[in-house]
């Protein structure tokens, strides 16, 4: 069938089978060159393998749950959706939760995703208890930091290229509330805005929108948005009677795709401006739900059509936090002076790198997205190039197109990646389109 | 309704877990039952984990129609609602070929699920109250040269519930007959079916929680489905067996 990421681009034509059970999984993977696909949130190619991509969606079964210190041991197939379904009403939410929540479990472990709080509370691999593995052969090894260290280190954050992630045990948090005290601040510029972030450093959550097609002065202006799990005492009389229960907002469904002329860089720049004013009138503190602080996109089902049939792309990088300022300085020029906006352009504080090969590091990430053209193409080489030239790195779950040869300049660790999988004898077993494409 | 007690014979196909997750998210106790329904543990504790009610496994053979009075004797709770998701199409041309092959699939659809609930029906009608749901088929509705052993059965099963419902109305014992139409299971899986004809596990579900809470006698999952089998039914026999549908 045809089959893409997120993303709709790149198409391809690829085999996919879905087994029920853990026999017809064994007999699949048994056939060499597997990826798993979760819910296909990855933007570009990472979980398409045109000869045996292994849909997980059977595996969804929640296993146990302990509420005395919020394990949870699930299958990888498991919607993260559904277990804020489960276990916010009772005072439980994921401990990091990327932008959509219509992610697995097994894919979050796999891309190891970052949310708003990835600068104080670090990548959702850290709250990876155990996860169980199966290699080729069908065996099933049980991996933690204690327990096979060296094969954990690697998977969290090895986008299934080291087997298929079975099952995990994952920790969550517990909250108050499920509300989220929310601070806008709007920035003047790129300057104003690093400024801002780092005097946030205590925020559980910070994360801006920056209008990427700001002029010279104003350029790197954002919102700024930081947000606190709210407690009881912060609610409304109202609020307090049922701390956990928020109104649900009717979804709309994108109908159909947009065509591609409606994104031009005219309406962008509009859309662009009044989302900073409808900013700079909202600024201050306010009490939002978690649904509209997390996840404001998924209230759109198939927004990703909004971008037309030839499908968008992402960029995302994070570059060294001595280089931040000055690379992030140039990729907006660049940006600027190309004129392809972009209407999802966010930019966050990061802290540390977690395992051996995930994608975040201390230092500033910018992630954008572009509909799909020749012009964009080429001007995300550029940006690959100013990143890589400030010792920046990209985000593979979002990555449908770089060469090989920039992710092996880019990213020192790339080469101990394939050694292991070379060595392991796992590049026959496990590979998707992108471990082929960057040569992993 | 939250004291209800589901029991799900055949639980699992696909429609039923999908019934038995939609039972349990509105609080009910659920009951799965099965041939070799310890298989059934982690869907046991998937339920339970995600809706914290009551799951209880037990062993049941359909065919097996001598053990039905004492699997319904040995229940430890009388269900409130019972859902019989029963369900084998076997291959037409095997039917075809060999009898026995035909003969399972009439005993799989009709023979057995009517025992079964024959059995329920009596517990019930002496309680005065529950449910039973059959699941058949629209297949069930007029024979097909390309399924007619499965359809013929179904049309048993569907006859059966009609009957059954004359003889319960007044007993305070409800029966729904559910003609599903195409649905996308494991019984269809790689079948080249129109999607807007094929409904979800999650539609069925779904059609059978407001079935029972409202208590309707026969229900289409997908509307479109009734107008479609009003039409097969009203071509002409001289026309239709000319037919390939």
């Amino acid at each position: 069938m045809r089959l893409s990421g997120w993303g709709r681009f790149p198409v391809q034509d690829a085999r996919v089978f879905a087994p029920r059970d853990e026999q017809a999984l064994i007999s699949h993977i048994g056939a060499g060159h597997a990826i798993a696909r979760g819910n296909g949130r990855s933007y570009g190619d990472s979980a398409v393998s045109q000869s045996n991509t292994v849909h997980m969606r059977f595996f969804n079964r929640m296993l146990a749950f302990d509420s005395t210190n919020g394990l949870l041991v699930a299958e990888a197939g498991v919607l993260l959706a559904d277990v804020i379904d489960t276990f916010l009403p009772s005072g439980w939410f994921p401990a990091v939760t990327p932008g959509t929540k219509f992610v697995t479990l097994g894919g979050m472990v796999a891309a190891d995703v970052h949310g708003k709080n990835h600068h104080k509370e670090g990548s959702f691999g850290r709250y990876v208890e155990w996860l169980e593995l199966m290699d080729q052969s069908g065996s099933i090894l049980r991996c933690s930091r204690d327990q096979n260290a060296e094969v954990f280190d690697w998977t969290v954050g090895g986008m299934g290229l080291t087997g298929v992630i079975v099952r995990v045990a994952i920790r969550l948090k517990q909250v108050e509330s499920a509300w989220i005290k929310q601070q806008t601040i709007p920035t003047t510029n790129l300057q104003h805005t690093m400024e801002v972030f780092e005097a946030a450093q205590e925020s559980t959550y910070s994360v801006a929108w920056i209008d990427c097609l700001g002029t010279q002065s104003s350029s790197g202006r954002c919102l700024v948005y930081l947000g606190e799990h709210a407690t009881i005492a912060e609610l409304s009389k109202r609020q307090q009677k049922a701390p956990f229960e928020v109104r649900r907002k009717k979804g709309i469904t994108m109908p159909f795709d947009f065509p591609s002329w409606t994104l031009n860089q005219y309406a962008v720049k509009a859309f662009n401006a009044a989302y900073y004013k409808n900013g700079l009138r909202n600024q201050g503190e306010r009490i939002v739900d978690w649904d509209g602080f997390f996840y404001p996109l998924d209230s759109i089902l198939g927004w990703n059509r909004i971008y037309g049939r030839r499908g968008f792309l992402q960029f995302q990088c994070v570059l060294p936090i001595d280089r931040s300022e000055k690379g992030l300085k140039e990729l907006l020029a660049e940006i600027s002076t190309t004129g392809i906006g972009s209407f999802l352009a966010v930019l966050k504080r990061f802290g540390e790198q977690y395992s051996k090969f995930s994608f975040p590091m201390l230092g500033y990430t910018l992630a954008l997205d572009f509909p799909v053209s020749e012009r964009s193409l080429a001007l995300m080489q550029r940006l690959d190039k100013i990143a890589a030239s400030h010792g920046g790195r990209f985000y593979l779950a979002k990555d449908g197109r770089i060469a090989a040869e920039t992710i092996r300049q880019s990213d020192s660790r790339s080469d101990a990646f394939i050694a292991m999988r070379t060595e392991q004898q796992l590049r026959e077993g496990f590979q998707s389109s992108q471990s082929e494409r960057l040569g992993l | 309704v939250n004291n209800n007690h589901v029991l799900i014979l055949g639980a699992r196909s696909d429609i039923a877990k999908a019934i038995a997750h939609r039972f349990a998210s509105e609080g009910s106790s659920i009951d799965l039952a099965a041939r070799g329904s310890e298989s059934l543990l982690v869907d046991k504790a998937d339920l339970e984990v995600r809706y914290n009610v009551e799951v209880t496994l037990h062993d049941f053979d359909v065919l097996d129609t001598q053990s039905h009075a004492s699997f319904v004797e040995t229940l430890p709770v009388m269900p409130t609602t019972v859902v019989c998701v029963v369900g084998y199409m076997g291959s037409q041309a095997d039917s075809e070929k060999r009898p026995d092959a035909a003969v399972k699939v009439i005993r799989t659809n009709f023979e057995g699920p009517a025992s079964i609930f024959l059995v329920l029906a009596s517990h019930f009608e002496a309680r005065g109250s529950g449910t039973l749901v059959g699941i058949s088929s629209v297949a069930g509705l007029r024979g097909r040269a390309s399924n007619y052993i499965y359809g013929s059965a179904k049309a048993g099963f569907s006859a059966f519930l009609s009957g059954l419902r004359n003889r319960l109305t007044g007993s305070g014992v409800h029966v729904v007959t559910v003609l599903p139409g195409f649905v996308a299971t494991r019984m269809t899986e790689g079948m080249d079916l129109p999607s807007r004809l094929t409904a979800q596990p999650e539609e069925v579900a779904k059609a059978v929680w407001t079935a029972v809470d409202r208590k309707r006698d026969i229900i289409y999952v997908r509307s479109v489905w009734r107008f479609i089998m009003i039409i097969i039914c009203a071509i002409p026999e001289k026309i239709f067996k000319r037919l390939s549908l």
